[in-house]
């Protein structure tokens, strides 16, 4: 499911909001990651629709604090609802955040049946974010956070992460 | 009827919430680095499940009932879960085949209440499975490659699959709430699934050359509030900030 760019009637609003990263990749905007859902503003009140990544990933509630504070510097009250459904999936994160995970060294997430083959041992298809080669290998299914597989690299032997498919 | 849901919401955040204060309890003792940090992930994916079910029903209760008087307040009888999760950790052989029998319940469940009548129940349901898919791959990688590796892995996990598995039919055994909830289209009748439970459970068992135990199913309560000595240190554990410092927050 591809989602269809969101439309803020407000710059003011639209750049603050532009402002607030995922704060475990922090070279991801919360639009990058595709968890906003909906914005309306009312004058000088913002409603805003969030939708969480990992049902227990940390990150959303320090998300929707920096959200309540960009907002405050610009004099805007805020207020966040977490909506569950249609749940999120990692074909949300947006053409340009995908481009940004790679050069920050996070191996953009590929398919469900590319992350399966890997997953249970097959051949990866995954190219090190650092050399480029696929001779690479899957270290564990779980990283250093909830989104995140770990791999490594065979040929410049360096570590990296893979930003895992989730549908 | 609504006493009922928040009764249904109880035991499905209680069985998640369990077992991932179980896995919690493995942070930072994981066998490998790796095992360990997947673990623990796994857990923190199980406490946001948790805490989506425990929302709601706090919202249903009203007044102020909140997801945390939830999960730390309430009495030993009053916790729902199944007697599996609450079983020990003892060895990694035990850690993985409680999970994986879990994990295989759990995606069987969550595929139906994606189709819950109830809304909130049913979004919940969408998002968790996306994650529990993820759990049940791991967990059945490690019994295939614990049951299939070492003479010791493998006498190991063989004697976790026999401890644990008679625990396994409790899962399948209606309670009275799981009965009427599931005939106004709610709730999972667990009985429906447990057919395809057991063969997909005795297609990775079979490629893990591990064998399934004729002992006779364990008699277990947990749904109705009757828990083993187990629970009682995980609680006393779980509930010690809340009990020393009322209302604390994080
Ligand atoms: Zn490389």
């Amino acid at each position: 499911m591809v989602r269809e760019a969101l439309q803020i009637n407000n710059p003011e609003v639209q750049r603050a909001l532009e402002s607030v990263c995922d704060p475990e990749v922090p070279v991801l905007s919360i639009f990058d990651l595709g968890v906003v859902r909906k914005v309306d503003v009312l004058e000088k009140h913002v409603q805003i629709d969030l939708t969480p990544t990992y049902s227990g990933c940390p990150a959303m509630d320090t998300i929707a604090m920096d959200i309540m504070t960009a907002l405050a510097e610009i004099g805007y009250t805020a207020k966040i609802k977490h909506v569950l459904s249609p749940a999120w999936t990692t074909d949300w994160i947006s053409e340009e955040g995908r481009k940004k995970l790679e050069a920050y060294g996070i191996a953009a997430p590929r398919n469900q049946q590319v992350d399966k083959r890997i997953l249970i041992g097959g051949a990866s298809e995954l190219e090190c974010t650092n050399c480029g080669s696929t001779n690479t290998q899957l270290v564990s299914e779980f990283g250093s956070t909830a989104c995140k597989a770990l791999f490594r690299c065979l040929d410049c032997l360096e570590p990296f992460d893979y930003f895992k498919c989730l549908k | 009827m609504k006493e009922q849901l928040y009764s249904y919401l109880l035991m499905l955040g209680d069985n998640s919430m369990i077992l991932a204060h179980r896995l919690s309890e493995l942070c930072g003792h994981g066998p490998s680095l790796e095992t360990d940090i997947a673990l623990t992930n796994i857990s923190l994916d199980l406490f946001g499940q948790v805490r989506n079910f425990f929302q709601y029903a706090a919202e249903l209760k009203g007044g102020d009932c909140t997801e945390d008087n939830i999960a730390y307040l309430r009495t030993e009888r009053e916790y729902y879960n199944c007697i599996l999760v609450e079983q020990a950790n003892t060895d990694f052989a035990h850690v993985i085949a409680r999970q994986f029998f879990f994990d295989q319940f759990q995606y069987l469940q969550l595929k139906q209440l994606e189709k819950s009548s109830d809304e909130t129940i049913a979004a919940i349901a969408a998002k968790s499975i996306k994650e529990t898919r993820y759990h049940l791959r791991f967990s059945s990688e490690w019994m295939r490659r614990l049951g299939a590796g070492t003479e010791e892995s493998h006498i190991k996990t063989q004697a976790a699959v026999d401890r644990l598995y008679p625990f396994v039919d409790e899962l399948f055994t209606a309670s009275a709430i799981e009965k009427a909830l599931s005939d106004a289209g709610i709730a999972m009748d667990p009985g429906t699934v447990k057919a395809e439970y057991e063969q997909e459970t005795k297609t990775v068992l079979e490629e893990a050359s591990l064998i399934l135990p004729d002992a006779a199913p364990r008699f277990a309560q947990g749904k109705q509030g009757m828990h083993t000595e187990q629970l009682g240190y995980i609680l006393s554990e779980f509930q010690y900030m809340q009990r020393a410092y009322p209302n604390m927050e994080w």
